[in-house]
């Protein structure tokens, strides 16, 4: 199928190519390589900003109130709000448009929900693409929010220039600060809901944790990894009231300083490489494995090493080998 | 060639109503049928609506109204859908919905009307069989 006529419109500003591309990058993984092969060469000027937190810790509410900001700042913002699908039944509600509501006729904001169709991590595989989708639409700014996340849907920190992690008071003693996980992949901590009692404690108990993680001295072997850490960006935290707007014109000050010591510092170029490394992985893993999936189901040679297995004779290791071979790509 | 596709749903409680348990029992019903569902909350104007739609590409579109003024709001919902081009969308309105009203509703391009004490799985399989695309 031939996409230019949307692509066309897309590079000239029409919401409903936006919106028809989304959609096609969600439901064909083929589609979507031809449409970012196509739009690639447009891509690279939008800021991209995670925002993650569990459920329940005012993620929809807050993007609502910092886009304001930016949309008078004159920005051009592009939202992509996760939601997680059903296991059971593969459907999904998408429900922060209802938080949203002051932004939708806001002529500069293209708010887009997705469902994570299964996948782990915090956002669906089109999140991605859906980004790049915004940024060759002219966006300024790209906000994304993940899927109220646990410990460990840590994804965003791949795709997002400064991940911003949500906490509020009152959840969780200060061991939950230290575990693995979200707390280690924030460039910037809001304590939301400011006005409830124990945001103050919230924060100390943020504040402690970074500064056991900067007593902590690592030493990488890799030279460049080094030279990053050196380097390395002390994560700010921040206490705000999404609802009144209260301390936003300093957390958006917050924002310019990690994005401007991400270009001074030479740690965006890092960064872009270690994005363009692992997105490429997962292409490849997806591509590999589609391959491999192909094979087992068609190749006669793969009975064989079944039934080798079956009788002991062969390992599984052996086997996965020995298939590699038969891909040609040991 | 679709590998994955979803039916995409847009519930919608246009105007100033504002009761939307049925609008959220449907919503949780689409969803149980395997449909991404977008719920908007209540208070919808049809410039938000039409935003919406244009934004998030769904197939159908969900109108949940009690409150008397869908001869007012449907009308000038479909006409905004038309100024931007959107005509392969199943747009839809239920609720409480007078026998006498449903001939100007369907001239108008709406379907459905499914009022309270419907079976879930009738709107269902009303949302599988009327897809424009």
């Amino acid at each position: 199928m031939d996409y230019s006529d949307l692509i066309e419109k897309l590079l000239n500003g029409n919401s409903r190519a936006v919106a028809r591309l989304i959609t096609l990058v969600e439901n064909d993984i083929k589609a979507a390589e031809n449409i970012v092969k196509a739009i690639y060469s447009h891509t690279g000027n939008a800021y991209i900003l995670g925002i993650t937190g569990s459920p329940g810790s005012g993620k929809s509410t807050f993007i609502s109130t910092i886009t304001k900001l930016f949309a008078e700042q004159g920005k051009k913002i592009g939202i992509i709000c996760v939601d997680p699908t059903s296991p059971i039944t593969g459907g999904a509600i998408l429900g922060d448009r209802i938080r949203m509501k002051d932004n939708f006729s806001l002529k500069n904001v293209f708010i887009r929900s997705m469902a994570n169709r299964g996948q782990l991590g915090g956002l669906a595989r089109a999140t991605e693409d859906a980004v790049k989708i915004l940024d060759a639409f002219g966006c300024d700014i790209i906000i994304v929010e993940t899927v109220g996340v646990g410990q460990s849907e840590v994804d965003i920190f791949k795709s997002a220039h400064t991940v911003i992690v949500l906490l509020v008071p009152g959840s969780g003693d200060d061991i939950q600060a230290i575990k693995a996980g979200i707390m280690e992949i924030t460039d910037i901590f809001v304590v939301n809901k400011m006005d409830l009692a124990g945001s103050d404690k919230k924060i100390a108990d943020v504040m402690q944790m970074l500064e056991l993680r900067m007593n902590y001295k690592y030493e990488s072997e890799n030279h460049e990894e080094n030279n990053m850490l050196k380097l390395k960006w002390t994560p700010e935290i921040i206490k705000v009231n999404s609802i009144t707007g209260e301390n936003f014109e300093p957390l958006s000050e917050l924002i310019n300083k990690h994005r401007k010591f991400l270009k001074d510092s030479g740690v965006s170029e890092i960064y872009q490489k270690n994005r363009i490394k692992s997105e490429t992985l997962q292409i490849l893993k997806h591509k590999i494995s589609q391959k491999v999936e192909g094979l087992i189901h068609s190749n006669p040679t793969i009975d064989e090493y079944l039934r080798l297995v079956m009788d002991k004779s062969l390992d599984p290791y052996s086997m996965a080998n020995l298939i590699i071979k038969l891909l040609g790509i040991e | 060639m679709i590998e994955n596709r979803k039916i995409k749903v847009l519930v919608c409680k246009p105007g100033l109503d504002g009761h939307d348990r049925g609008a959220k029992v449907l919503a949780r019903a689409l969803r149980d049928a395997g449909m991404e569902v977008i719920y908007t909350g209540l208070h919808q104007t049809p410039d938000m609506i039409v935003q919406t739609v244009l934004q998030e590409d769904p197939d159908a579109v969900m109108l949940s109204m009690l409150s008397g003024a869908h001869k007012a709001l449907c009308p000038v919902i479909m006409d905004k859908l038309k100024e931007n081009e959107i005509d392969d969308v199943l747009v839809s309105v239920g609720g409480i919905i007078p026998e006498e009203d449903k001939p100007f509703l369907e001239e108008h391009g709406l379907k459905g009307f499914y009022g309270p004490g419907t079976e879930l799985k009738t709107i269902v399989e009303f949302v599988k069989n009327n897809l424009k695309r």
